[in-house]
C-alpha cells in the first residue's frame, strides 16, 4: 500500500476510531473491530474519510467489511477514485 | 449457510404440522389467563409444542427437525400471538436460538447439538443482557475463560434471562477472551447440565407475565467446543437481530390482529342490531384498519426481506438492511400499543372488563411489553447513528 495514504488512514483512526489500543499497533490488515472501534466510532471513522478525501462511499460500499483494516479502507478509497 | 427454503409438505394443509400447530395454539389459549395470572410459565403449550414437534420446528430437516422458513416460522408464533402473547413470545425467542445454532454452529459437537435440539425437542433460551450494560447485545464485559482439557468457564451477570429456569439450555454472549475489548464477542451454548443460575430477581410485571423474565447469575462450565464458530458480530447481523425482530413483530401482529378481531366483532353486531344507521363505532373501526393494514404489510414485507436475503451476507450485513430490521421493531412495538389501544375504545366496556368473552385486558398490558421490555430508544439511538451515512436507499 502507499504508505502516505495508509498514515492518513492511521491518523483518522487515532482520532475517530476508538480504538482500544495504541495506532502504532495497527498494522495494514489489523481487524478494527477486533481492536475495540465499534459501529458507532466507525461511522465516524467514514465521515472523516469522506471530508479528507473529498469523496462519498457508495450505498454498497457501506458494511463492515469495507472498514475492517487500514488496506480495506485504502482499497475501497482506491476503488471509488481517489489518485 | 444452512439451506431454507421451507417445508412446503411438511407445513401443508392437512399435515402433522399443522395439526399440531391447531392443537398448541388450543392449549395456548385454554392455559393463557391461568399463565397470566399467576405469572407463570406456560407449561402445558410448550410440552403441546413438544409432543408436536413443533420445538424443532427450526432445526433443518438433515438434522431431523421440521427445516421450516423464517416465514412458517413467523406464522407459527403470529398464530400464538393471537391466544396468548407470553407462549408466542417463548416460542419466538427459542426460535431465534435454534436459528443461531443451525446458521452459525459448523463444528460436529454443535452439530450434534442440533440433532439433540430435534431429537429431544430441547427449549433453549438466551442471556444477552448484562449488569451494567443493559441491552445492548454488542457489547459484554463478562469472558470466555480457558481452563486445562478443553474446557471454559464463563460467568455472567444478568438482568434477564427469560423463562431461564425452564429451559434445557442457554446460548450466552461473552467477550471471546479476557483480553477482548467489549464488542469482541462470541455467542457460547450450554446445556443446562453445565450451568447453575442463581435467582436475584422475581418477574412480576404487569404484562407478558408468563415469559418469566428473572434476573440471574449464570455460572457455568462447559466445551470449548461450545462456542459457535462465527464470531458474534456476524451472528447478529445476519441472524440474531432479524429473526429476532422479525419473529416478535410476528408475535405482536397476532396480539394486535386479536384486538381487531374483538373490535370487528362489537361493530358488526351493533350493525346487526340495527341495520338502517350503522353505529359511529364504524368510523373507528375503519380507522383501525389502517393501522392494522400497516402493521400486517410491513411485518410481512419484513419477512419477506429478510427471506430473499437469508443466504446472502452482502445483503444482511448491509446498512439498509439493519436500518429496515431496526425499523421493523420500533414501528411494529408502536403500532401493537396503539392499536390494542385503539381497539379497546370501539369494544368499550367489554373489552375493560377482566372477564369477559371480548376482554383485552390482559393484550392491553400485554401490549405495553414490546416498547419497554426491548427498549425503543437503544434502537433509535443505533439507527440514527446509520443514519448519518446512509445515502437514503431503502
Amino acid at each position: 500500500m502507499e504508505s502516505v495514504l495508509g498514515e492518513k488512514i492511521r491518523e483518522i483512526l487515532a482520532n475517530h476510531g476508538k480504538l482500544a489500543v495504541d495506532i502504532a499497533e495497527i498494522t495494514d490488515t489489523s481487524d478494527l473491530y477486533a481492536a475495540g472501534m465499534t459501529s458507532h466510532a466507525s461511522v465516524n471513522v467514514m465521515l472523516a474519510l469522506e471530508d479528507t478525501f473529498d469523496l462519498e462511499f457508495p450505498e454498497k460500499m457501506l458494511t463492515k467489511a469495507t472498514f475492517s483494516s487500514v488496506q480495506s479502507i485504502a482499497e475501497a478509497l482506491t476503488e471509488i477514485g481517489l489518485d | 449457510m444452512t439451506e431454507l427454503s421451507g417445508n412446503a409438505s411438511v407445513a401443508g394443509e392437512g399435515s402433522d404440522f399443522r395439526r399440531a400447530l391447531t392443537s398448541m395454539v388450543a392449549v395456548a389459549a385454554e392455559n393463557a389467563a391461568d399463565v397470566d395470572h399467576n405469572s407463570r410459565f406456560p407449561q402445558e403449550a410448550i410440552e403441546a409444542a413438544r409432543n408436536g414437534s413443533l420445538l424443532g420446528a427450526a432445526v433443518p430437516s438433515e438434522f431431523g427437525g421440521l427445516g421450516l422458513n423464517i416465514a412458517e416460522l413467523c406464522h407459527i408464533v403470529e398464530q400464538l400471538g393471537r391466544v396468548c402473547s407470553s407462549t408466542g413470545m417463548v416460542m419466538a425467542m427459542h426460535y431465534i436460538q435454534v436459528l443461531c445454532l443451525s446458521r452459525h454452529g459448523r463444528s460436529e459437537y454443535l452439530q450434534q447439538v442440533l440433532r439433540r435440539c430435534a431429537k429431544e425437542q430441547l427449549l433453549l433460551a438466551s442471556a444477552t443482557t448484562e449488569v451494567n450494560i443493559g441491552g445492548d447485545s454488542r457489547s459484554s464485559s463478562c469472558a470466555v475463560r480457558a481452563l486445562p482439557e478443553g474446557q471454559i468457564e464463563l460467568k455472567k451477570t444478568c438482568p434477564v434471562i427469560s423463562y431461564g429456569r425452564f429451559a434445557d439450555a442457554i446460548l450466552v454472549t461473552a467477550r471471546r477472551n479476557e483480553d477482548a475489548v467489549a464488542s469482541d464477542q462470541v455467542l457460547v451454548y450450554l446445556p443446562a447440565d453445565d450451568y447453575q443460575l442463581n435467582k436475584t430477581f422475581d418477574w412480576d410485571a404487569l404484562g407478558m407475565r408468563g415469559t418469566c423474565s428473572e434476573g440471574f447469575e449464570f455460572a457455568g462450565i462447559t466445551e470449548q467446543a461450545g462456542v459457535l464458530d462465527d464470531l458474534f458480530e456476524k451472528i447478529s447481523a445476519e441472524t440474531m437481530l432479524p429473526a429476532a425482530h422479525t419473529l416478535w413483530a410476528s408475535v405482536w401482529y397476532g396480539m394486535a390482529a386479536k384486538a381487531g378481531e374483538n373490535a370487528r366483532t362489537v361493530v358488526q353486531r351493533a350493525a346487526r342490531k340495527n341495520p338502517e344507521n350503522p353505529p359511529p363505532s364504524a368510523l373507528r373501526l375503519a380507522e383501525l384498519e389502517v393501522s392494522l393494514q400497516s402493521m400486517a404489510e410491513l411485518v410481512r414485507s419484513a419477512i419477506a426481506r429478510y427471506q430473499a436475503g437469508w443466504q446472502s451476507p452482502e445483503v444482511l450485513e448491509s446498512l439498509q438492511f439493519a436500518i429496515s430490521m431496526n425499523t421493523l421493531k420500533v414501528a411494529s412495538a408502536d403500532l401493537v400499543r396503539k392499536i390494542v389501544g385503539d381497539a379497546m375504545l370501539i369494544v368499550g366496556i367489554a373489552g375493560f372488563a377482566n372477564r369477559s368473552p371480548l376482554s383485552l385486558a390482559r393484550l392491553y398490558r400485554d401490549s405495553i411489553a414490546p416498547s419497554v421490555m426491548v427498549n425503543n430508544d437503544r434502537i433509535y439511538n443505533h439507527t440514527s447513528t446509520l443514519l448519518l451515512v446512509s445515502r437514503g436507499e431503502r
